[in-house]
């Protein structure tokens, strides 16, 4: 979870990051024009101060150190003592640019050290910056051994033998196995030339131990060929089982592949492996067999694994300057893929049309489809077929544009619950879970108030003071548990808290009080605990700041109720309360079952259908006087669609029935209806103000004949027909 | 009878094998060989009717000059055949056994 949020966490640093250095670019241009204009100054002092800051506290310390000099210069300016003129701007303009490049490379590679080109512009800038000499010496003195360093690596490259050095160590089996060295010594003479042999006798033991049926050489080969290292490889082949095979290229090769390095393209990022490979300087095998070890390796605690690099470099299969040259091309590829894959801000409205345009796409490919199983058309089924997958792939990706993420979400409350157990002298911990789940956007921001709300209520009224906490024998730090994940279709958001719970008795006697119940009400406890969001009703004695005026709970419930949602409270007395909202993964398309009963046509949200049973098939029956269906054995409510719909008229004639099987939670239900009519990709249409409180029903949509199909609230039916 | 062994007094022996030494009569050759290097002493070995040697063979051999070199015993090879020296070659272990090769005429004409 800490690392997830850490990892949204920088990138919305970076974007906002991004968003001051260009704001600074463009508050110092408009400095040439207007030079003493305090506010603009003002502007660009706050970007770097900003950045400097954030930077700090991820431990950017190079950002951090850089911008600090600007900043400075910068305060300077804004307090008068230095001029700003256009050779400063310029410099501040580098600066910059700088500061952006040292961003991406501390995201880029948290722990490495700057490069010293980036250090050296870095500090050529200071100096600009600041006039101080000093900083160009240590300058100097760094190129300088960086030269001599170059041409000491370059004289070794020419000291060493210009053949590829093959190492081969043998497995005790390899004889037995048929594997003689001495084949591949012959067989390596028609592809080059050997120069040098080195047999490894130490291994073989003098001892009386000595098999003379196992192997115990080792050879290490130098090997002059043009050959390539696959080429190579191929003659051990067959051997590859019993023998430890390295290849090291020459060092000539390193040059060729240091350049097939540089000419390679950038299009896209490779692992390291794959670089090394298409320029040749390993092979497919060498990767394995370093991967393998990675594997086997045990993790330091500290350093975590090993990288491939070292591996590779260690197990002598490529020389350290091959894989720094990769790895420095992969860096370049990555940095220039972030640059161009970076976000792109769009206008909400114009998702929304995408995704309105979408539906429409929808329901015309469904009236496309009608008219071709009307017409018969079958050539045209296939077109048709392949359009329909193509249309649900955008709609998918379409929708998919406003899934976000609800972690962001959870995380804001982290200050929410701060504050407030400090205003309330509570010590009150905010336990986050689950929030990587998804859902659309415009859902996120509805549900950030309610949210807020019911936190609040559970930091007012539900966590009790530390006192009271001890008394009662638990920690005296309490808990708000915020949890969030995926269920048939929906998303599952959870408040939970190990305070006091709910007062029945007080629901109940506020309740009477205000009207809502009678007296001689028959609730269960549940009822009793869900009246809280009724109108009207706050179990708080006294009203606080914070919560308490009982306007909050029934405006929650009717915010979530208008995302197609439903919330509901549990609670066990002195152990806690558990608020559960339940809401649609998204507001706009649905896939629904389609079903049809007395003519008319409904739509059932196709996650919460558990099963159809076929028509009087012998699997079900329904009992009329006890009011359930029996499925296989197993009693469940039922509900007629059609009698539900029509109430008062009875069914014209008792046609062929077949059951669809809900689910919604854990409750479960049959509905009776006349046809299936199977899959439909669901466009939703609010239902008009007119029918806002008709129950059973949540929507409607546009068929592809234009008749309208009405999309049913399976949560509420449900809980209809668990009463009956 | 692949070896033919003829004692040189008290303290040499001189050995030639007659046979391919290779995986397959490695084992056998070892048991053989083995109880003539005694320390102190002098082992010949004729290499002469080798007609063919691979890695396993070539490994005994490591391993005999190995033992001697161990037990003070003076063994040499001598009379390389042909498969020997080539596989000798290949190995770069001539200044291993450091025993002078005779290179015939038309092998160096090679």
């Amino acid at each position: 979870m800490t690392e997830i949020d850490l990892g949204s966490a920088l990138v919305t640093f970076m974007q906002e990051a991004k968003d001051l250095l260009e704001e600074m670019e463009a508050s110092l241009l408009a400095l040439e024009d207007n030079p003493d204009d305090s506010e603009t100054v003002n502007s660009v002092f706050r970007a770097m101060h900003t950045i400097k800051g954030s930077s700090g506290l991820f431990g950017f310390n190079p950002v951090v150190s850089f911008t600090h000099e600007a900043e400075t210069v910068l305060d300077h300016v804004r307090n008068g003592e230095r001029k700003i003129d256009d050779a400063l701007i310029s410099i501040l303009l580098d600066c910059k640019d700088h500061t952006a490049s040292l961003l991406e490379f501390c995201v880029e590679q948290p722990e490495a050290e700057v490069t010293d080109e980036l250090t050296a512009i870095g500090n050529q800038l200071v100096q600009q910056l600041t006039g101080n000499d000093n900083v160009n010496d240590t300058l100097a003195i760094i190129s300088v051994d960086e030269q001599e360093a170059t041409v000491e690596s370059l004289d070794d490259v020419k000291d060493m033998a210009d053949s590829w050095l093959i190492s081969l160590s043998f497995k005790a089996d390899a004889f037995r196995m048929g594997v003689d060295p001495l084949s591949f010594f012959r067989y390596l003479k028609t592809l080059g030339d050997i120069q040098r042999v080195l047999v490894i006798t130490t291994d073989i033991p003098s001892t009386d131990d000595f098999d003379p049926e196992s192997c115990y050489l080792n050879c290490k080969l130098a090997f002059k060929s043009d050959a390539d290292k696959q080429t190579i490889e191929d003659v051990f082949e067959f051997a590859a089982d019993d023998c430890d095979i390295n290849i090291l290229p020459p060092n000539s090769k390193v040059e060729t592949y240091l350049s097939l390095l540089d000419d390679s393209s950038e299009s896209h990022i490779q692992r390291l492996g794959d670089i090394l490979v298409e320029v040749g300087a390993l092979t497919k095998n060498d990767i394995t067999k370093a991967l393998n070890t990675q594997e086997s390796t045990e993790i330091d605690s500290i350093q975590g694994k090993k990288p491939l690099g070292e591996i590779l470099v260690e197990q002598q299969v490529v020389q350290p300057a091959v894989v720094d040259k990769a790895l420095e091309k992969q860096q370049q590829v990555k940095q220039k893929v972030v640059a161009e894959a970076s976000f792109i801000r769009v206008d909400s409205g114009k998702l929304g049309q995408l995704i309105n345009l979408v539906g429409e796409l929808v329901i015309s490919g469904a009236a496309m489809n009608l008219m071709v199983d009307r017409h018969g058309l079958t050539d045209v089924e296939e077109v048709a077929e392949s359009m329909n997958g193509l249309v649900s792939n955008i709609r998918d990706i379409a929708l998919d544009l406003r899934m976000v993420p609800i972690g962001e979400t959870f995380s804001r409350f982290r200050r929410v619950v701060r504050d407030v157990s400090k205003e309330l002298g509570k010590d009150i911990e905010l336990k986050i879970s689950g929030g990587e789940t998804e859902l659309d956007k415009t859902v996120v921001e509805k549900i950030n108030d309610p949210l807020t709300h019911l936190i609040r209520n559970s930091l007012d009224h539900g966590i009790e003071s530390p006192e009271a906490r001890l008394q009662a024998g638990k920690p005296e730090k309490g808990y708000i548990k915020l949890t969030a994940r995926h269920q048939s279709g929906h998303i599952i958001i959870q408040i939970i808290d190990d305070g006091a719970g709910l007062n029945k008795e007080r629901i109940v006697a506020k309740a009477i009080s205000n009207g809502i119940i009678s007296g001689e009400h028959n609730l269960s406890d549940q009822e009793i605990y869900n009246l809280i969001f009724a109108a009207g009703l706050s179990t708080k004695a006294q009203a606080s700041d914070l919560s308490g005026r009982g306007v909050g709970m029934d405006v929650v419930r009717r915010n979530i109720e208008g995302l197609r949602g439903n919330v509901s409270i549990d609670s066990i007395d002195g152990q806690g309360t558990t608020i559960t909202i339940q809401l649609p993964l998204t507001l706009a398309i649905i896939d629904g079952f389609m079903v049809e009963t007395w003519n008319e046509r409904y739509i059932i949200p196709l996650a919460m259908v558990e099963e159809c049973v076929e028509m009087n098939s012998g699997e079900w029956e329904v009992d009329e006087a006890q009011h359930y269906v029996n499925l296989r054995g197993v009693a469940m409510p039922y509900l007629r669609l059609g009698e539900y719909f029509n109430s008062g008229k009875s069914s014209a004639e008792k046609g062929r029935e077949s059951l669809v099987v809900v689910r919604s939670g854990k409750n479960k239900a049959g509905f009776v209806v006349d046809e299936l009519h199977g899959e439909h990709q669901t466009v939703i249409k609010p239902l008009g103000k007119i029918f806002e409180n008709l129950a059973g029903l949540t929507g409607a949509t546009v068929l592809g004949d234009g008749s309208v199909a009405l999309i049913l609230d399976v949560q509420g039916l449900i809980q209809y027909a668990v009463r009956n | 009878m692949a070896i033919n062994v003829t004692e040189q007094g008290d303290s040499a022996t001189y050995i030639a094998i007659a046979d391919e030494m290779t995986i397959y009569t490695a084992l056998e050759q070892k048991n053989e060989l083995l109880p003539h290097l005694k320390p102190n002493h002098k082992l010949q070995l004729d290499l002469s009717g080798v007609s063919e040697i691979d890695s396993a063979g070539m490994q005994l051999l490591i391993h005999i000059k190995l033992k001697a070199k161990e037990l003070d015993n003076e063994f040499s090879l001598v009379q390389h055949s042909e498969a020997v020296v080539e596989v000798i070659g290949l190995f770069n272990l001539t200044s291993f056994f450091g025993d002078p090769v005779v290179i015939t005429a038309d092998r160096s004409a090679l």
